[in-house]
């Protein structure tokens, strides 16, 4: 009625999108064909629509700064809220293949922008299948960080190939991941957590971290604090079980 | 409503596969694997210990020759691999697939066989000792995606995998490729449909060669492997004026079926759908162009070419068939032409039935009859064009019909 009129999907006290607008479904085939538009290959990422304020400009000019973290089923994005302001200057993405959820997300950072001058301005959403089109979205070696947080379980045996942590996907993982990058894995399933571990551990192009890297590294606190599944099962008072690992070069290759 | 476009989608194009050195031909159309001894002018008759007959049960997907003609393999929707001596046209190792089988690819040296299921999964088998029923063990997969050709790279260094999902993955092939390869070189990223072929051009300056590959988006590109660039795209279709140059290949009409190099890479002979006759490209290797030379048809008969093969000389031989044709009583329906002379400067030759090497026994055998029926075969085309669509192109649901759809899902309908 008024110019006052607020939109009801944003809440007054916080200005962030509220979640229960933006329900969805907990699962998505990520086997069906996908009729979102998918980006031709890293280079047809448009980061000025991503990244505005640090790419005025339409076009790839400034090819010097790329994305550095993924994560992957970024869900209502509270991972990447958290590493937005632990590392300002990296530029991260989400990504997530529910698009009502995606949008909740891009709703989040642009609320956040406006409540924050001049932060979150390194954190993007894209809607899309991880599963699929990842080389579509970085090139070799881009990335120094991925995040598998809570993935789908997938319990049945027929649909392990719906896992996003596989022992195949891994390889398009490690291509993406700079030597000396890191993936981190979460979950409050133990089948999952094991499942995820073994797929890590039986692959020549990762290493796990040790304990003394694992402390020392503060990202690994936020895997089960900053998110809102990780929250969820702190809530229940749940157990997490976690897998880091290390992008490294495979024995037999080192010439 | 289901029953119907199944049909279409069993339907197999007709297949050819030249030996490297023009010693024989081979033709799949449906189950039927046909082989002709060009040196001996006779029909090939195969031998399989293992008894089975016909040596293939369902549509055959995918033939070739490999390790420099010593070789041959057929694969399909049997979810057999079957590996053939050239020399004694004995099937010397068999294989059994999870599922069914859409590309093969043999390495150089004869020692590996890697072929591709329809789930995206590659897998490999080593032919030391040549056994029956050998257990392949998983290379690569590309996620739930159909694999729609398998190439190693001249120096063997890599092999590459050619999706529906646009995208071509070249892998580092590995001293021990039974444990997997792991080890992505590059991702080759441009095409905005399908991939349909691979093939690589040679040249001397460029040992490691460079990559064709054609698309249901009606273009050829050029790639360096070892990088993932792209070197060139050449819009076939509008190129030769099949397409007008501002129209989108939409309609998927001139989607390209098969690539071929011929006079090794100098020129690349292109079949396109609803094209009578070849594109011949010339790639220019030094300054890593391609561009139309010329474009052949076939006059005298309705010839959409389904396949293509040329051996190290200037000859291409083309067939066009399909496995079934609904309503048509030929079963399997082949028809092969050949096309010699193929050169930078000269006019190239469509060689009549009467000339073509071999003669009226080679076609008799490849063909299943000396006598050919136009209507039948542009009919093929058609049937084999539909099939590809099916199968290849993803499908697209308008908003409007969406809230229809949703009445027609499977949870819904339990409840209802």
């Amino acid at each position: 009625m008024s110019e006052n009129e607020v939109n009801p999907t944003i809440s007054k006290s916080t200005g962030l999108p509220r979640k229960r607008f933006y329900r969805a479904r907990a699962h998505s085939n990520p086997l069906s064909d996908s009729h979102f538009p998918v980006s031709i290959s890293p280079s047809h990422v448009d980061y000025s629509r991503h990244y505005p304020q640090l790419f005025p400009s339409a076009g790839q000019a400034d090819s010097s700064k790329r994305i550095q973290f993924a994560d992957v089923g970024c869900g209502f994005g509270g991972l990447l809220i958290s590493l937005s302001t632990l590392f300002p200057e990296t530029l991260m993405i989400g990504m997530e293949l529910r698009d009502k959820v995606t949008e909740y997300v891009k709703e989040r950072i642009s609320s956040l922008r406006v409540a924050n001058p001049g932060q979150y301005q390194n954190v993007s959403v894209v809607r899309t299948n991880s599963m699929k089109y990842i080389p579509n979205y970085f090139g070799k070696g881009q990335l120094s960080k991925m995040f598998f947080l809570f993935p789908d379980p997938h319990f049945k045996e027929k649909n392990h190939r719906r896992r996003v942590i596989s022992p195949f996907l891994l390889d398009e993982y490690a291509y993406v991941l700079e030597v000396g990058g890191i993936i981190y894995t979460i979950t409050d399933v133990e089948e999952l957590g094991e499942w995820m571990k073994s797929c890590l551990e039986n692959h020549p192009m990762f290493e796990a971290l040790t304990e003394k890297e694992l402390e020392a590294d503060p990202v690994v606190k936020l895997l089960s604090s900053a998110t809102e599944e990780g929250q969820k099962v702190a809530r229940n008072g749940g157990q997490t079980f976690q897998a880091v690992f290390r992008r490294i070069v495979p024995s037999d290759q080192t010439s | 409503m289901d029953s119907e476009p199944k049909k279409d989608i069993e339907v197999a194009p007709a297949l050819i596969a030249v030996h490297p050195d023009q010693c024989s031909v081979a033709v799949a159309v449906g189950h039927h694997l046909r082989v002709f001894d060009l040196l001996a002018g006779s029909a090939v008759s195969l031998t399989d210990d293992s008894g089975a007959s016909p040596f293939h049960t369902d549509n055959i997907r995918a033939i070739r020759f490999g390790a420099k003609g010593k070789l041959f393999v057929s694969a399909g929707d049997d979810k057999t691999v079957k590996v053939w001596s050239t020399q004694s046209w004995r099937c010397i190792t068999s294989v059994s697939s999870e599922k069914r089988v859409s590309a093969v690819a043999i390495s150089d040296d004869g020692t590996y066989v890697c072929f591709a299921d329809k789930f995206g999964l590659v897998w490999i088998v080593d032919l030391d000792p040549p056994l029956h029923d050998k257990k392949p063990a998983p290379l690569l997969s590309h996620y739930c995606s159909i694999i729609t050709s398998l190439e190693f790279s001249p120096d063997g260094r890599f092999i590459l995998s050619a999706d529906r999902d646009f995208k071509i993955r070249v892998t580092c092939f590995p001293k021990n490729p039974l444990n997997g390869a792991h080890q992505i070189q590059s991702f080759c990223l441009g095409h905005t449909e399908f991939v349909s072929c691979l093939a690589f051009v040679q040249a001397q300056e460029c040992p490691q060669g460079l990559l064709l590959s054609g698309s249901g988006d009606a273009t050829v590109r050029l790639w360096n492997v070892e990088s993932g660039a792209l070197l060139d795209t050449c819009e076939v279709a509008t190129k030769a004026g099949l397409l007008e140059s501002d129209g989108k290949a939409e309609d998927h009409d001139h989607a390209v079926t098969d690539l071929c190099t011929v006079l090794d890479g100098l020129l690349v002979a292109v079949a396109i759908q609803s094209l009578q006759g070849i594109i011949l490209l010339s790639c220019n290797v030094s300054a890593k162009t391609l561009s139309v030379s010329k474009v052949v048809s076939i006059g005298g008969e309705a010839f959409v070419p389904t396949c293509l093969a040329s051996p190290s000389t200037g000859t291409l031989w083309m067939v066009t068939g399909v496995s079934t044709l609904p309503g048509c009583n030929y079963p399997a329906l082949a028809r092969v032409r050949v096309i010699s002379g193929i050169d930078v400067e000269q006019e190239p030759v469509i060689v009549g039935d009467d000339s073509i090497p071999g003669g009226e026994k080679l076609l008799e055998t490849l063909q299943g009859t000396a006598s050919v029926d136009d209507n039948a075969f542009l009919a093929a085309a058609e049937a084999v064009k539909t099939a590809m669509g099916h199968l290849l192109i993803k499908k697209q649901y308008p908003s409007e019909n969406r809230e229809s759809r949703k009445k027609c899902r499977n949870d819904r309908k339990l409840k209802g």
